[in-house]
């Protein structure tokens, strides 16, 4: 099928917007790159609305959607077999990604014109934002796993240099190193399990590996290491890649520190975009996972509940606003990871799959919602820090307005897109596992909890002494936001069974109310005891917390995983590992180099006496060799 | 051919001679007798060569030229050796070779 030859334009015009305004952008005014930038999103945004409507709407779909390729070209190529291709695939999870995608990026576009207002590096902002757009889309439509790979560094890239915008801050160019390389330790173990699995199957390409019913894992089965198949190696270590990129436990230190960077790129990469490309990764590969290497789908599954439950708990302790919502995006990012690993293939079976695909869209809504509130609110009352703000409701009534609906969104609370996809992967959950649905549903009225002790610390409560009185954003910074309270609020009702889900084929889908009405209470519980404690200032939470003692110490540090991983690298790794080879480096490695120049220097320095200018001595050694020479062949030789 | 003497005696004679000279190049310090020395070697070889072709290509005839080009060349030798050795004798006055190491240093 044809027709599709245009999609290839949604990743180039953020690439071309990225040369002109990376190398020309100084020339002009600031404002000009914001405009180009924005102006060339919406036209991406544009171009994928139409793609999926065409996609998802266009014709009969009864035997399922299709996987089409519009355009792919032969990359690299490396010998007859080896050969790296670059191309755009549409299925139904990619094009909701462009959607997701492009979307986020145009609110945080547009948003980013009035929060960077005025900022020094204005034009090189935007100038990274295209470039990670670009990034981010070229993943998104990926071909083949290489092609993935590639961008996937890309985005890495990107973040990194976003997270260190404000370069001259000792802690963001940490907390971007810090991203950086906790991210390319898990894209190791990600190019290994590549090289694993294209060495077992002979491919790189999607299509052939998630084929139903393909005949390329034939000899997989008698391939293993230590007893594991190699399949489940590869599928690990490329589930160890994805965790990296969506911040899984225990790869997640990098994400809350990465709320260095400006609100906007929070909102776009390490909110909505970026991190779940970890989960997009798992579904992409869902079908090897499921059928080739089902014990990877055990760990994926174990390894998104504790992240959501972990995290949900440290959300609760933290003060700094924006450190409240990256660890309420670790424990929804775990949350579709779980319902990845609870899922089935086909069908009602795959409801897991389809949940976690509908949660990755809603939560990609509300929360660049919440992320571009919190930088509305940051922006008026110039502090991170929830003990700094107070009563904001009068003097911001479109951010109070939109962030309240934020917050009830992903607090489950019922007819807002939150609710329909967390009860979707509560439902899979109770299916194949108890133990993860009791998890979950723990989870979803702490997540209530928190947001609203953020919302109501926020909004309500006493005013505080302010610099000066905060007032309401402009208006290119709430029209994203009222934008993506509308499809926070109405993205629920996509009919998403029916389009996006593990075998391509929809199914019908009702509500389960065994599942929903509890959730719903402990959801309005979370909402009650945050009410209750936050809604009026009071001395209720600090008697708590020092009721809590050490247990609440020990989750306002992060259970101190920072401390553990600084220790093992200063102290055991550095002291251990790195010293011992530093030290063989320079004394071995360098000490035979140098060594043989000592030697060398040292000799010459001995016998440099030899050539003493005597012209007799030099006639001596030489009849005296002759001689020597002569004898030898006469006696030895004859 | 020269009645009753053997080859072995010339060649003994040549390479007495030929020792002599080597021994003289090395051991001597005066440059005049250094260039006798080398004389002592040049004049050894010649020997050599003439009685080579004498006894064992007697109608032959190179081996006698060569040995006058060696003569020939040893004059001119001679004559540029003790030009220099005059020149080194006005500078230094002496003609010890181990004083003669202006240009090593």
């Amino acid at each position: 099928m044809t027709g599709y030859n245009y999609t290839i334009l949604i990743p180039i015009i953020p690439l071309v917007i990225f040369l002109v305004t990376g190398l020309l952008g100084m020339k002009w005014k600031p404002i000009v790159s914001g405009l180009i930038g924005t102006v060339g999103m919406g036209t991406a945004w544009l171009l994928s609305i139409i793609t999926a409507g065409s996609y998802f709407f266009g014709g009969h779909h009864a035997e399922g959607f299709q996987t089409i390729i519009p355009f792919e070209m032969t990359w690299l190529r490396f010998t007859e077999t080896l050969i790296i291709k670059m191309g755009v695939l549409l299925d139904p999870i990619s094009v909701m990604m462009l959607v997701v995608v492009t979307t986020i990026s145009f609110m945080v576009h547009l948003y980013s014109i009035g929060y960077m207002h005025g900022e020094k590096g204005f034009q090189r902002f935007f100038a990274f934002l295209s470039l990670f757009t670009f990034s981010m889309l070229g993943l998104v439509i990926a071909t083949n796993i290489f092609q993935m790979y590639i961008f996937w560094e890309l985005v890495g890239v990107s973040s990194f240099l976003l997270i260190g915008f404000y370069y001259q801050k000792p802690s963001a160019v940490a907390a971007s190193k810090k991203a950086f390389i906790v991210t390319r330790f898990a894209d190791l173990g990600f190019l290994v399990g590549i090289l694993i699995l294209s060495y077992v199957t002979k491919t790189f390409d999607f299509g052939q590996l998630t084929q139903p019913g393909t005949t390329i894992f034939g000899n997989a089965a008698s391939l293993s290491f230590m007893g594991v198949s190699a399949l489940t190696w590869a599928m690990t270590l490329i589930f160890i890649g994805g965790a990296g990129k969506s911040a899984m436990f225990p790869l997640h230190i990098w994400l809350p520190d990465a709320m260095e960077g400006p609100t906007p790129v929070s909102a776009l990469i390490h909110a909505a975009t970026m991190v779940v490309a970890g989960v997009y990764l798992v579904a992409r590969m869902f079908p090897v996972i499921h059928f080739q290497a089902p014990a990877a789908q055990e760990i994926v599954g174990y390894v998104g509940g504790f992240t959501s439950l972990f995290a949900a708990i440290i959300a609760i302790t933290q003060y700094d606003i924006k450190r409240v919502l990256a660890f309420s995006t670790l424990s929804q990012l775990g949350y579709m990871m779980l319902a990845l690993g609870v899922s089935g293939y086909g069908g009602e079976e795959g409801l897991g799959y389809m949940a976690s695909m509908f949660h990755l869209f809603t939560h990609a809504m509300f929360k660049a919602l919440l992320f571009l509130g919190a930088g509305s609110i940051i922006h008026a009352v110039h502090s991170n820090y929830m003990y700094d703000m107070g009563g904001l409701r009068k003097y911001m009534p479109i951010t109070h307005a939109t962030f309240l609906i934020a917050c009830l969104t992903i607090a489950g609370v019922p007819f807002l897109s939150g609710f329909f996809s967390k009860d979707e992967i509560l439902v899979a959950a109770l299916h194949h596992n108890k133990l993860l649905f009791a998890v979950e549903f723990i989870v979803a009225g702490l997540t209530a909890f928190y947001m609203f002790r953020l919302y109501f610390s926020v909004f309500w409560g006493k005013d505080r002494h302010y610099h000066h009185t905060p007032h309401e954003s402009p208006l290119v910074m709430t029209i994203p936001l009222m934008f993506l309270a509308f499809a926070s609020i109405f993205s629920g009702y996509l009919p998403f069974t029916e389009l996006v889900t593990s075998d391509k084929i929809g199914f019908e889908s009702e509500m389960n109310y065994m599942v929903a009405i509890p959730s719903i209470l402990i959801g309005f519980l979370g909402i009650a005891v945050a009410w209750v404690l936050y809604k009026k200032e009071s001395d209720i939470p600090a008697k708590l917390a020092k009721s809590w003692g050490i247990l609440y110490t020990a989750t306002y540090n992060k259970f101190y995983f920072d401390e553990i991983y600084l220790f093992v690298t200063r102290k055991i790794i550095f002291n251990y590992i790195s010293r011992p080879i530093a030290w063989f480096d320079r004394h071995i490695v360098d000490g035979f180099m140098v060594g043989i120049g000592l030697v060398t220097e040292k000799a010459s320095y001995k016998i440099k006496g030899m050539q003493s200018g005597q012209l007799q001595h030099y006639a001596f050694a030489f009849v005296a060799g002759a001689l020597a020479l002569a004898l030898f062949m006469i006696y030895y030789l004859m | 051919m020269i009645q009753g003497i053997p080859i072995e005696h010339f060649l003994v004679v040549s390479t007495i001679m030929f020792f002599i000279g080597v021994c003289g190049f090395i051991i001597r310090r005066n440059l005049i007798t250094m260039l006798m020395a080398v004389e002592l070697i040049l004049n050894s070889v010649n020997i050599n060569f003439v009685v080579f072709n004498r006894y064992l290509y007697p109608d032959q005839l190179q081996g006698h030229f060569f040995s006058l080009f060696i003569v020939g060349i040893a004059a001119a030798e001679a004559s540029v050796a003790i030009a220099l050795i005059i020149n080194i004798y006005r500078k230094l006055k002496n003609i010890d070779v181990e004083n003669v190491n202006e240009l090593k240093f």
